[in-house]
């Protein structure tokens, strides 16, 4: 087996396949990337872990057929390294040699016939913009839990309903929800998917960027192979196995009526928490008192360090004080994506929800939802 | 009683206190002697406190029992071995608590500077009490008296220039005496005692320094602080420094507690995890209900496991947020039970621990999606409302429910 290709295009999709192996895995040869040259002379780069697999397709300049499993980290390494030439990359007997302008490296070979072989996709269910789906899946991901003891609250569930998408994630202490719209294959298509946070936060990042459109796979409620999804666009796909669909009974939690209701200019709101949380601890709140046309943002407490800062806010409802951990106030700032942050409550130990901007329609429900809860203050 | 008043060789009770505004006052076998109020018939006799039966250790003893080679801390089996003739009573801690409660009360009218040790030892800073109260051994003379005279037991005070040497003269003088170590009498007094006399001084210690040669205090004080320090670490410096007598350490009048915690000996060593887990249950409650009753919330929760061949093994985890709830201490608790990796062996002791206090009233929660507005800690503030009314069996979670004369009632 050997191939020549361009060095820019292998190191970057080196690199991308590379994201999905495992830093510590469970059996050695999971550590390799499987390097495979087509009899239609097509050179396909894949890595599995068992939960994620990862399979980019190129183009070489030429090649001749064969299979080869080498470390993947460390051909990441190289290829990274290696300066803007063609790449050869020859397979003699147990070594791999890949030469490079004047740079040679041999490689150690892994046993092939021990690599697990990839799970095939799921039937392709519709397709949808990649920028538009990293934005969505980013919006949603930062509510995702990070804690590994509660799996069922790190994932990102996907709803379809024809051509209505509907992300959502928590982490029991702030619920966002994001609404958008794709193309279905089947336009009566439905389907709810739990899918990893972390590894779709990645592959919605690792996708977009390229203008081209992602294609979901998924089968339907009760079609086959359910338990995983895949995501391909490009000549990369990517696949993931899915949690327990397991979640909270999200909608009836978001609140849809409100006492009151504030709209602040997110840039200097953003800042200010950032500057008033400095005297904060971790998991200790900012206080906001919405007061007529303004909101003061209050941290620390006696005994220690204070900051206070007032900022204009338009403002309509009943005067509250409310707490937020900052982390997540500026968490949810960052994911609205919008000049103006319009936060909604009811009382002080109720959620708030944030979305971006003034509506167009003011009764209608914005697809962007960041509900986050409240710090209560000691009594 | 005897009342015996021991001062310095040649001080005839005049000896120097002017240099000594600290007093270690140290009750004289507390338990037991408290025990004796009601059982005025086993006076003289030897008596120790403490569960009876196989697993049980002694709190507690009298002197007459001591002579017989009983002390605290020994287990129950050993005691009974040595002392046979001597009566076991089973402890009551509420009688010592409001018994030490009394007794501490005496002190801060005293001063205010009392630092309580335990239950029933604390130093007092008697300094700003001269010119009210007189010298530091006439208030130490009033203190034993005032005991005596309003709670019927001894207690032995030591009378010194700073804690260390106070906490010395108090051992030196009991039961039922008072000892008074002039400031410029501290080395004479301590170069004859043994160097396990020493605080920091325990078993390991010792053999380090008896492998040096090194006895008594006098002749710690007599080793260059280098070589202890290359012997015995940190802890060498320390010693130079209380060989001579140096101790600078205030009497602090209140010292939080640092941690609240609670444990259990089973009667047999146990392996199944329900009945682990129950216990767990029970002791989260305790631990609980007392970071209620003291105003405070605690970060971290530690669990303790002694196996049957008493190796113990302590686990932690500092929660995202402060609780006083028993549920979450309990969750907390049998999480780290499961990770301990101890399934199916056989467990002597179990124990729950909250460390990382702070008050309650500084503390804000982090409200979760779909949490009932009142919730867990309401209920449980609720049940120590009932306990307070009804008694401690009052109210208790279904799980620690016994039939009235079950099995577990041992």
């Amino acid at each position: 087996m050997m191939f020549r290709i361009d060095r820019d295009v292998l190191a970057e999709a080196v690199a991308w396949t590379a994201r999905s192996l495992p830093a510590r895995p469970s059996v050695p040869v999971l550590a390799g990337m499987r390097l495979e040259v087509t009899d239609d002379q097509q050179l396909k780069l894949s890595g599995f872990d068992y939960e994620v697999s990862a399979e980019v397709t190129l183009e070489p300049q030429s090649g001749e057929p064969g299979v080869v499993l080498v470390s993947g980290k460390l051909l990441a390494e190289i290829t990274r390294a290696l300066p803007a030439q063609p790449v050869d990359f020859v397979v003699d007997g147990a070594k791999a040699v890949v030469t490079c302008g004047s740079a040679r490296f041999t490689l150690l070979t892994m046993p092939v016939e021990d690599y697990p072989s990839l799970p095939a996709m799921p039937p392709a269910a519709g397709r949808i913009g990649s920028d538009v789906f990293a934005g969505a899946v980013g919006q949603v991901a930062v509510a995702a839990g990070k804690d590994d003891t509660l799996p069922m609250l790190t994932g990102v569930r996907m709803e379809i309903e024809g051509d209505t998408v509907t992300l959502a994630a928590t982490d029991r202490y702030r619920l966002a929800v994001r609404e958008l719209k794709w193309h279905p294959e089947q336009p009566d298509f439905q389907a709810i998917a739990m899918v990893p946070g972390r590894t779709l936060a990645d592959t919605a990042k690792a996708l977009g960027g390229t203008g081209a459109e992602v294609e979901i796979a998924l089968s339907s409620v009760g079609g086959t192979g359910e338990g995983m999804i895949g995501f391909s666009s490009a000549g990369r796909r990517t696949t993931t196995r899915l949690l327990d669909p397991e979640f909270p009974k999200y909608r009836s939690l978001l609140p849809t009526e409100f006492s009151a209701r504030a709209d602040i200019a997110t840039a200097s709101f953003v800042e200010a928490v950032k500057r008033v949380a400095l005297v904060a601890e971790r998991n200790t709140p900012v206080r906001l008192a919405f007061r007529g046309d303004e909101v003061v943002l209050e941290a620390g407490s006696g005994d220690e360090a204070q900051a206070v800062e007032v900022l204009p806010v338009e403002f309509d409802g009943d005067e509250i004080n409310i707490a937020f951990n900052h982390q997540f106030l500026l968490e949810g700032l960052g994911a609205i994506d919008s000049d103006v942050a319009r936060l909604q409550f009811t009382t002080a130990t109720k959620p708030a929800i944030l979305t971006g901007g003034k509506p167009v329609d003011e009764g209608a429900t914005p697809d962007y939802r960041y509900l986050i809860m409240p710090i209560r203050l000691s009594s | 009683m005897s009342r015996k008043q021991m001062l310095p060789q040649g001080g005839g009770g005049l000896a120097d206190d002017s240099g000594c505004p600290i007093l270690h006052v140290d009750m004289d076998a507390f338990f037991a002697s408290v025990e004796l109020l009601d059982r005025p018939e086993l006076r003289g006799l030897p008596v120790i406190v403490g569960a009876a039966g196989a697993r049980g250790v002694v709190l507690s003893a009298t002197y007459e029992a001591r002579r017989f080679g009983v002390h605290s801390a020994m287990p129950m089996t050993r005691a009974m071995r040595v002392c046979p003739r001597a009566t076991i009573i089973p402890p009551d801690h509420r009688k010592y608590t409001a018994v030490s409660r009394g007794v501490m009360e005496i002190f801060r009218s005293i001063t205010p500077e009392v630092e309580p040790i335990s239950s029933d030892e604390a130093f007092l800073d008697v300094g700003g009490a001269r010119r009210r109260l007189g010298s530091p051994s006439a208030i130490a003379a009033m203190i034993r008296e005032q005991v005596a005279e309003q709670y019927g037991i001894t207690c032995s005070v030591g009378v010194a220039s700073n804690k260390f040497v106070a906490k010395l003269a108090s051992r030196q003088c009991k039961p039922d005496g008072l000892l008074v170590v002039p400031a410029d009498g501290v080395v004479e007094f301590l170069h004859p005692l043994p160097v396990a006399a020493l605080w920091g001084v325990g078993e390991r210690t010792e053999q380090v320094l008896v492998r040096l040669g090194i006895r008594t205090v006098g002749d710690l004080a007599q080793v260059p602080v280098s070589t202890l320090q290359r012997e015995l670490g940190a802890v060498g410096a320390h010693l130079a420094a209380l060989a001579w007598g140096r101790d600078e350490r205030p009497v602090v009048a209140h010292t939080p507690d640092k941690s609240i915690g609670n444990e259990e000996t089973f009667p047999f060593d146990v392996d199944d995890p329900e009945t682990i887990r129950r216990e767990l249950l029970r002791l989260s409650e305790r631990v609980a209900a007392r970071l209620r009753a003291s105003g405070q919330v605690g970060r971290t929760v530690s669990v303790k496991l002694r196996r049957a061949d008493f190796t113990t093994i302590t686990r932690s985890r500092t929660l995202r947020e402060a609780t006083d709830v028993a549920k979450e201490i309990f969750a907390t608790s049998c999480e780290l039970f499961a990770a301990a990796g101890l399934d199916r062996v056989r467990l002597r002791l179990v124990g729950v621990r909250m460390e990382n206090l702070r008050p309650a009233g500084t503390v804000t929660r982090q409200l979760s999606l779909g949490e009932r507005e009142t919730g867990w800690r309401e209920a449980e503030q609720a049940m120590d409302k009932a306990i307070r009314r009804f008694g401690p069996d009052a109210v208790r979670p279904a799980s620690l429910v016994r039939p009235p004369s079950g099995p577990m009632d041992l």
